[in-house]
């Protein structure tokens, strides 16, 4: 558009907006930081001044060494590479049969599993807890892996889909005219395509897992089975004044996020849009 | 969970296409030649089985059992006072002052959260749609709040609006708006507002997204057409960008409202519903009864009601969307 050709003061007031944009985005990240590294007799008297006078990684080695956190992060992390293993498997296959059958159900199929993601999920904490408490899996994290696999497979179906029909059906059509059956022209020819796919779908699915709060709270209530989100709010309502402790916890649970964040990058806009705009 | 739910049902807006283009080229035919039979029972669903199995043993069985619930007695604290009570959940719900109060909270929750998000996000979707130094790092960092896990940007905010080790009362003081640095999340007129900020942060990136896609699938012959013939800025933006994007921005907010709705994560950590429930919403009134309470026979007629509530919701929103469809 014509911006280059605008009024300076356009171009002053859009850059104005870039860095409005960028400080509501970055500033609660770097509060988080900051008083994560502020030593914990500062904390009081320099609590709200923008920059603190020393620094220091203590907080961070007190709650890795001295607290459960390691142990939270290894839970949740587990969670969610099971949960997002597990997920992009199901639904690559799921994902695979809507992009290439056209079979009895298959619209029925579709807007079930829209359904299933209008409903709040919140419906069904308490019929999960009974029957899950009553198969005696309370506080194991194969239970969360299974939940968690179920409410991501809608999605993971849709977007693995779109990568599907992003590769043109003739290759591996031309491979079973040479003689593949249709397996061996999924796993030969189809599999190596779509492998940025489920890439991403891997991706989008351990954020998810990664961040979820309330149904691992309900299932979970051992300490040695907490997830990350669990373990952390349970440390706020009992340590609630240790603030530098809490931030750098905080601090942690970030780096696999921003990890698979910049993994996923490059498939945001495709990844949450792809079928919305070429209708 | 579910931070995607728009995209999976803006696909369905563009099932009808797919679906016709599959339905003239069908599946290949493999030289090993099976049956039609085959083909359109039974191979399919080989590769669907898993899926339908979790999504019918871990949503759909449970959500009829929910249903069931929420006709009978079921508190985890009082085991044996148990069993069928008919409407009885339904009564008490319909003279529940706290369910009312949630209910009109649920609403502007929704309201000024979904506002925000879309106003921000459409500001943004527009600033990079143009071209400007450093535009890709930009990017990343701008959406970097959609990759922040929901219980931290509840914790983050939380800790930014305590006026012990964060600068928000402060500043809200030197501004005038508060008259002096508290806590706004233990003032009952003011708590919801901590929420929606946190909600807003989180959301902005998605509408961002989202309407970017949207504005980038606009031709830009129309731009330059426009601009040979003299339009100025906002005669393109309201005669060009705006109604291409209606239609999109029309579905997005209506179903983003149904997700945010039910979204209690923000809530349930940041004030618990409090303080005297002035910020408890329907569904993190749903979770605080089956998860403090234990009284799922309770909590799952809250969730019907929900339910209910927004079935009627999406009926009118399928109804409008007909209508715009047909424009």
């Amino acid at each position: 558009m014509a911006v280059s050709r605008t009024h300076p003061v356009l171009i002053a007031g859009k850059y104005l907006a870039l860095l409005g944009y960028l400080s509501f985005a970055l500033f609660p990240l770097y509060w988080l930081l900051k008083i994560a590294l502020t030593p914990d007799q500062l904390v009081y008297s320099e609590g709200t001044s923008l920059w603190p006078s020393s620094v220091t990684l203590s907080n961070f080695s007190e709650v890795l060494f001295q607290t459960d956190f390691l142990s939270y992060f290894g839970n949740s992390l587990t969670v969610s590479l099971g949960t997002a293993a597990l997920t992009t498997l199901i639904a690559a296959g799921a994902g695979y049969a809507f992009s290439r059958f056209h079979f009895a159900g298959k619209r029925l199929l579709i807007v079930v599993m829209l359904v299933t993601q209008m409903f709040p999920l919140l419906m069904i904490i308490a019929p999960i807890y009974k029957i899950i408490s009553s198969l005696g899996m309370l506080n194991s994290l194969t239970s969360l892996i299974v939940v968690y696999t179920a409410f991501n497979i809608p999605f993971a179906t849709f977007l693995m889909q779109s990568f599907f029909d992003g590769i043109p059906k003739d290759l591996e059509e031309a491979a079973m005219m040479d003689g593949c059956s249709r397996f061996q022209a999924l796993r030969k020819v189809v599999f190596p395509l779509t492998l940025p796919g489920l890439g991403a779908t891997l991706g989008f699915v351990f954020t998810a897992a990664w961040s979820e709060l309330l149904f691992a709270l309900m299932l979970i209530s051992k300490n040695d089975a907490m997830t990350f989100p669990v373990g952390l709010l349970t440390f706020v309502s009992k340590f609630s004044v240790d603030w530098g402790q809490m931030m750098a916890a905080g601090v942690l649970a970030l780096v696999p996020s921003c990890l698979f964040f910049i993994f996923i990058q490059r498939y945001l806009v495709q990844g949450l849009t792809s079928g919305a705009v070429k209708g | 969970m579910g931070r995607f739910a728009d995209r999976r049902i803006l696909e369905m807006e563009s099932k009808p296409v797919s679906l016709s283009l599959a339905a003239k080229r069908l599946p290949g035919t493999s030289r090993t030649g099976h049956s039609l039979y085959w083909r359109y029972m039974v191979e399919p669903f080989l590769y669907l089985s898993p899926a339908i199995l979790l999504i019918v043993s871990v949503l759909l069985m449970p959500l009829i059992i929910g249903i069931s619930y929420s006709f009978q007695a079921i508190e985890l604290l009082r085991p044996f006072n148990t069993g069928w009570v008919g409407f009885e959940n339904f009564a008490k719900l319909w003279s529940d002052r706290k369910f009312w109060l949630a209910l009109d909270n649920t609403f502007w929750w929704t309201f000024w959260s979904i506002s925000f998000q879309f106003l921000l996000g459409l500001g943004l979707a527009l600033l990079l749609n143009t071209q400007f130094y450093g535009k890709k790092l930009f990017q990343a960092l701008v959406f970097l709040p959609w990759a922040v896990p929901t219980f931290l940007s509840a914790l983050t905010w939380a800790w930014l609006f305590n006026p012990v080790i964060g600068p928000l009362p402060h500043w809200l003081t030197a501004l005038g708006i508060l008259s002096e640095p508290y806590n706004i999340m233990g003032d009952p007129d003011l708590a919801l507002w901590g929420p929606i900020v946190a909600n807003v942060w989180f959301g902005v990136p998605f509408f961002a997204i989202t309407l970017l896609a949207a504005l980038q699938s606009i031709p830009g012959e129309l731009f330059e057409a426009a601009e040979i013939d003299g339009a100025s800025a906002w005669q393109i933006f309201s005669k060009i960008t705006l109604p291409f994007l209606a239609p999109m921005i029309a579905i997005t907010v209506m179903l983003r409202t149904i997700w945010i709705a039910n979204f209690a994560d923000l809530i349930y950590v940041m004030t618990g519903g409090g303080p005297a429930n002035s910020t408890q919403i329907v569904s993190s009134y749903i979770f605080t009864t089956a998860f403090r309470k234990l009284d799922f026979g309770y909590a799952s007629a809250i969730a019907v009601a929900l339910l209910g509530i927004l079935l009627v919701y999406a009926v009118i929103v399928l109804w409008i969307r007909k209508k715009l469809v047909k424009i």
